[in-house]
C-alpha cells in the first residue's frame, strides 16, 4: 500500500502534475489511496497541502492524468490497455495511413502487367496473319499457273480431307448407319 | 451408288474440310486443363463443409460410392463424346442426332450463366490480395468509431474479418430491394478479373494450353504449404480429431446421400459442355478412359487433402477463439470481484465460477448476460461453406498466424488460380461451339468474338458489384446452374446409350482407345447414372416445391442479430424462373425447331418428286 502511494506520488510529481493553481511541491502525504485490492487496483485522492483538509478538484485530476497518459503508462511500463484509469477512457491513436492506398498500387501493377500481355498477344497475333495470308496468296498464284488437276472421290476433293486424321475417315464414320444397306 | 452420298443439306458438313482443328501440344495439357476445370474453388469451400455436416470419415464413403457410380462414368461419357466428334457442345450433340441440337444450346447458356457471376468471386480475390500487402492486415483489428473512443459499432458487434468482408468488400445493403450504388473498387476488380481471363482465352489451345500448367499446379504447391502450417499450429488437432470422427448414424440420412451425389456431379464441372470442348481438341487416339479415371480421382483426392487443410484451420481457429473467450471472462470476473491476478485460469474457472455465484449472488447475477459461456464444440460447430469460410473463416485464422501477410497472399493466389482455372473452362464452354460455327468464324476472328464475350460478361457482371449484389450472386449461384444441369446430363447420357446406341459408341470408342469399354462403364451408363440423376433430379423438384416461398439470408448491420431470412420479392422469383427456363427449355424447343424444320423441307421436296 505504502509502494503504490509512493509510486503515484513519484510519478505524479516528477512529471510536473502541480496544478495551475498550486504551485506547491506535492509530497508523498498529499496522495492518499483507500480501497487497495489484490487486484493491484485503488482509489486515490490528491490532498491540497495549502488547505488542509480538502483535496484537489477530481476534474483537475483527471485533465492532468489525460494530458501525461503516455507518460503515466511508460513509467509503469504499461499501457492504455493494461492500466487503466475509470472515467478517463483513452483516446486511441488512428492507425497511419498512406496517401494512396496500397491496394490502389498493386492493383495498378498487375493492371499494366495484363493489358502489356493482352496487347503484345493481338498484336503477334496479327502479324502472323499477315505474314499467313502473304504465304497462302503465293501458294494460290502457283496453283493457278500450274493448273493441278484435283482428284475427286465422290464429290469430295481428296485433298481437303485431313489425313492426319488417320484411321477414322471422317466422311463415313459419323453417317454410315443412317443410311439404307444397298 | 451416288445417291447413296446425297444425305441432308446440313449434313453434308465434312468434318474435315476446313482448316485443322488447333490441337493441345500433349496429352499432359489436356489432363491438366480438366485438373484445372474441375479442381475448384468447391473443393475448398464445400466439401469440408459437406464432411462436417454428414458424419466427418463417415461421409466418404457416399462420397467414394458416387464417385464410381456417377462421377467417372459420366466423365468418361463427355470425354468420348467430344473426342470423338472434335467439335464443341452444340455441334457435338448435333452429330449424334439432329435433334439434341437443343443440348448443346442449353449447355452454353448455363456456361454463360457460371461465367456471368463466377468471375465476382476472382474479383474478391483479387480485393483481398491487393489488401494483403499492409501490415496489420486489414481485417486484422477494428477501425475506430467517429470519436476514436472505441471500435466502429458494426465491427465491434461482430468481428473484424466479417465487417471487413460485409462492409468493406462488399458494403452489403440490409436487403435486396435496397440496391444500391455501383461499387466503384469492386468494379475495378471485375475488370481486371476479365482482362485476366481474356489474356489467357485469347488464342484458344495455344495459350489455354500453357497457362493451365500454372493454375493447376500452384494450388497444389499453396496447398502442400497450408497443410505443413496447419498442421504445425496450435489447436489443429482439435479440428482434425472432430472431422475425422466418423459419426456413422449419419449414413441413414438420405441427405448425406444425395449431398454426396449433388457433389461429385457440380465438383466435376459435368454438363457444361466444358469438358467436351477440352477433349474436341485432343488427337483422336487419345486414351480418354484413363485420363477420365485419372482425373475423376485427383478431383476427389483433392477435396479430401483441402478438407484436411480446412479443418485444421477450423482447428486452430475455434481453439484461438475459445481460449480469448476465455481470458475475457476470465478478465471480467477478475476486475468485478478485484480478484488477485492470476488467481483465475482457465483450469479453475468452473470452479471459481460456481463459488462466486454462491458467495455474491446479485453482483454475479449482474454480470451474467456479459459472461458468455466457452465451449470448443460450439467454436467448431459453427459449419461454415461458401464465401463465409472461404473469405471469413480463413482470413480469421491467417491475421493470428505469424508473417501473415505471406500466408494472405499465398493463400489468395490459390483462390484466384482455382477461380481462373474454372473461367477457363466456362469460357471454352462457350467460344468453341461459337467458333465452331462456320457463320461466325467466317465474319469475326478468334480474338474478337473472345473479346466480344469477355465484354458482355463484364458489363453484366457489373450487377454483382452494387450493394445488393451478393444477393444477386446467391441467386445465380444457387438457381442458374442446378437443376438445368442434372436435365443436360440426363438427356446427354439417355442419348449417347438409347439414341446413338451403346454398340455404335463401343465400336467408336474401340476405334479410338484400341480396346472396348467394359461392363462396368456400359451398365453405368445405361442403367446407374441415369437412375441416379432422376432420382436427384426428383428430389430437388420435391425439395422446392415443399419449401413453398424461397428465402435470402440478408445482413442486417443495424441489428443484434445479423442474419435474417427475407422472402424473395417478385422480380427476384421472375429471374429464378427466368434462369431454370432459358436453358432447361433450349432442350424441347431445339428437337421442335429441328422438327418443324425438316417438315418443311419434305414438304417442299415432295411436290418435286
Amino acid at each position: 500500500m505504502l509502494s503504490s502511494a509512493s509510486q503515484m506520488h513519484r510519478m505524479l510529481s516528477k512529471y510536473g502534475l502541480v496544478s495551475k493553481q498550486l504551485w506547491e511541491i506535492m509530497l508523498i502525504s498529499n496522495v492518499l489511496l483507500c480501497n487497495v485490492t489484490d487486484r493491484v487496483s485503488f482509489w486515490f485522492v490528491v490532498t491540497d497541502s495549502a488547505k488542509n483538509v480538502t483535496t484537489v478538484a477530481g476534474s483537475e485530476v483527471e485533465a492532468a492524468i489525460r494530458m501525461n497518459r503516455n507518460r503515466i503508462n511508460s513509467a509503469f511500463l504499461l499501457s492504455d490497455k493494461t492500466l487503466q484509469f475509470l472515467k478517463i477512457s483513452s483516446t486511441i491513436a488512428p492507425p497511419v495511413e498512406p496517401s494512396t492506398p496500397v491496394w490502389l498500387i498493386v492493383f495498378g501493377v498487375v493492371l499494366c502487367l495484363t493489358v502489356a500481355g493482352i496487347v503484345f498477344l493481338i498484336v503477334t497475333g496479327i502479324q502472323r496473319r499477315k505474314k499467313q495470308n502473304k504465304e497462302s496468296s503465293e501458294t494460290e498464284d502457283l496453283e493457278e499457273k500450274c493448273e493441278v488437276t484435283v482428284t475427286i472421290e465422290n464429290g469430295i476433293p481428296c485433298e481437303t480431307l485431313d489425313l492426319k486424321a488417320g484411321h477414322i475417315n471422317g466422311v463415313y464414320a459419323a453417317d454410315d448407319e443412317r443410311f439404307a444397306s444397298l | 451408288c451416288e445417291a447413296q452420298f446425297l444425305p441432308n443439306p446440313e449434313e453434308r458438313r465434312i468434318p474435315n474440310m476446313e482448316k485443322s482443328r488447333p490441337l493441345w501440344d500433349n496429352p499432359l495439357q489436356f489432363v491438366f486443363a480438366c485438373i484445372s476445370y474441375a479442381v475448384g474453388l468447391g473443393n475448398v469451400w464445400r466439401f469440408p463443409y459437406l464432411c462436417q455436416m454428414y458424419g466427418g470419415g463417415g461421409f466418404l464413403i457416399p462420397y467414394f460410392i458416387m464417385l464410381v457410380v456417377e462421377g467417372m462414368p459420366l466423365l468418361y461419357l463427355e470425354l468420348a463424346v467430344g473426342q470423338r466428334m472434335r467439335r464443341g457442345s452444340i455441334g457435338a450433340w448435333k452429330m449424334i442426332s439432329p435433334y439434341l441440337c437443343g443440348v448443346g444450346v442449353a449447355s452454353v447458356v448455363v456456361s454463360f450463366f457460371l461465367s456471368m457471376y463466377y468471375n465476382v468471386i476472382n474479383a474478391w480475390a483479387f480485393w483481398y490480395l491487393f489488401h494483403s500487402f499492409q501490415d496489420p492486415l486489414p481485417w486484422a483489428s477494428c477501425p475506430l468509431n467517429g470519436n476514436r473512443t472505441g471500435d466502429e459499432a458494426e465491427c465491434a458487434r461482430t468481428s473484424p474479418t466479417q465487417y471487413f468482408w460485409y462492409r468493406r468488400t462488399l458494403n452489403i445493403a440490409p436487403s435486396l430491394e435496397a440496391a444500391g450504388a455501383l461499387q466503384w473498387e469492386q468494379a475495378l476488380c471485375l475488370t481486371l478479373a476479365w482482362l485476366l481471363v481474356y489474356l489467357c482465352i485469347l488464342r484458344g489451345t495455344e495459350s489455354t494450353g500453357k497457362v493451365v500448367y500454372v493454375t493447376a499446379s500452384l494450388p497444389y504447391c499453396v496447398l502442400i504449404i497450408y497443410l505443413i502450417r496447419g498442421l504445425t499450429l496450435h489447436g489443429a488437432v482439435n479440428g482434425l480429431i472432430y472431422m475425422f470422427t466418423p459419426k456413422l448414424e449419419q449414413l441413414a440420412n438420405p441427405k448425406a446421400w444425395i449431398s454426396a451425389a449433388t457433389q461429385i456431379f457440380f465438383s466435376l464441372g459435368l454438363g457444361f459442355g466444358s469438358l467436351i470442348a477440352f477433349a474436341s481438341y485432343n488427337e483422336p487416339s487419345n486414351n480418354c478412359e484413363r485420363h477420365a479415371v485419372v482425373v475423376s480421382l485427383i478431383n476427389s483426392a483433392t477435396s479430401i487433402f483441402a478438407s484436411i487443410v480446412t479443418f485444421s484451420i477450423y482447428g486452430f481457429k475455434a481453439t484461438f477463439n475459445y481460449e480469448s473467450c476465455m481470458s475475457k471472462v476470465i478478465l471480467l470476473l477478475t476486475n468485478a470481484f478485484d480478484l488477485e491476478e492470476g488467481s483465475l485460469t482457465a483450469d479453475n474457472l468452473g470452479a471459481v465460477q460456481g463459488h462466486l455465484q454462491a458467495a455474491h449472488p446479485q453482483r454475479y447475477a449482474e454480470l451474467q448476460p456479459q459472461l458468455k459461456n466457452c465451449s470448443l464444440e460450439a467454436e467448431l460447430d459453427t459449419a461454415v461453406q461458401g464465401t463465409g469460410l472461404a473469405f471469413i473463416v480463413y482470413s480469421e485464422a491467417i491475421k493470428n498466424m505469424e508473417v501473415p501477410q505471406l500466408y494472405s497472399v499465398l493463400y489468395f493466389v490459390m483462390l484466384l488460380m482455382l477461380g481462373i482455372g474454372s473461367m477457363l473452362g466456362n469460357t471454352a464452354a462457350i467460344l468453341t461451339p461459337l467458333t465452331d460455327s462456320k457463320f461466325i468464324a467466317s465474319h469475326l476472328s478468334k480474338e474478337v468474338v473472345s473479346g466480344l464475350v469477355c465484354f458482355i460478361n463484364c458489363i453484366i457482371g457489373l450487377i454483382f458489384t452494387m450493394e445488393a449484389g451478393n444477393y444477386w450472386f446467391d441467386i445465380f449461384n444457387d438457381y442458374a446452374a442446378t437443376l438445368s444441369l442434372l436435365l443436360i446430363v440426363l438427356v446427354e447420357t439417355i442419348a449417347v446409350c438409347y439414341v446413338y446406341g451403346i454398340r455404335r459408341f463401343e465400336k467408336d470408342l474401340h476405334t479410338m482407345i484400341g480396346h472396348k469399354p467394359s461392363w462396368y462403364w456400359k451398365v453405368m451408363w445405361a442403367f446407374a447414372s441415369p437412375l441416379l440423376i432422376i432420382s436427384l433430379f426428383i428430389f430437388y423438384i420435391t425439395d422446392y416445391i415443399l419449401t413453398g416461398t424461397l428465402q435470402y439470408q440478408a445482413w442486417d448491420a443495424a441489428q443484434v442479430k445479423q442474419h435474417r431470412g427475407f422472402d424473395y420479392p417478385g422480380y427476384a422469383l421472375a429471374v429464378i424462373g427466368l434462369l431454370v427456363a432459358a436453358s432447361t427449355m433450349c432442350i424441347p424447343l431445339g428437337a421442335l425447331l429441328t422438327l418443324a424444320r425438316r417438315r418443311l423441307r419434305r414438304g417442299r421436296a415432295r411436290p418435286v418428286a
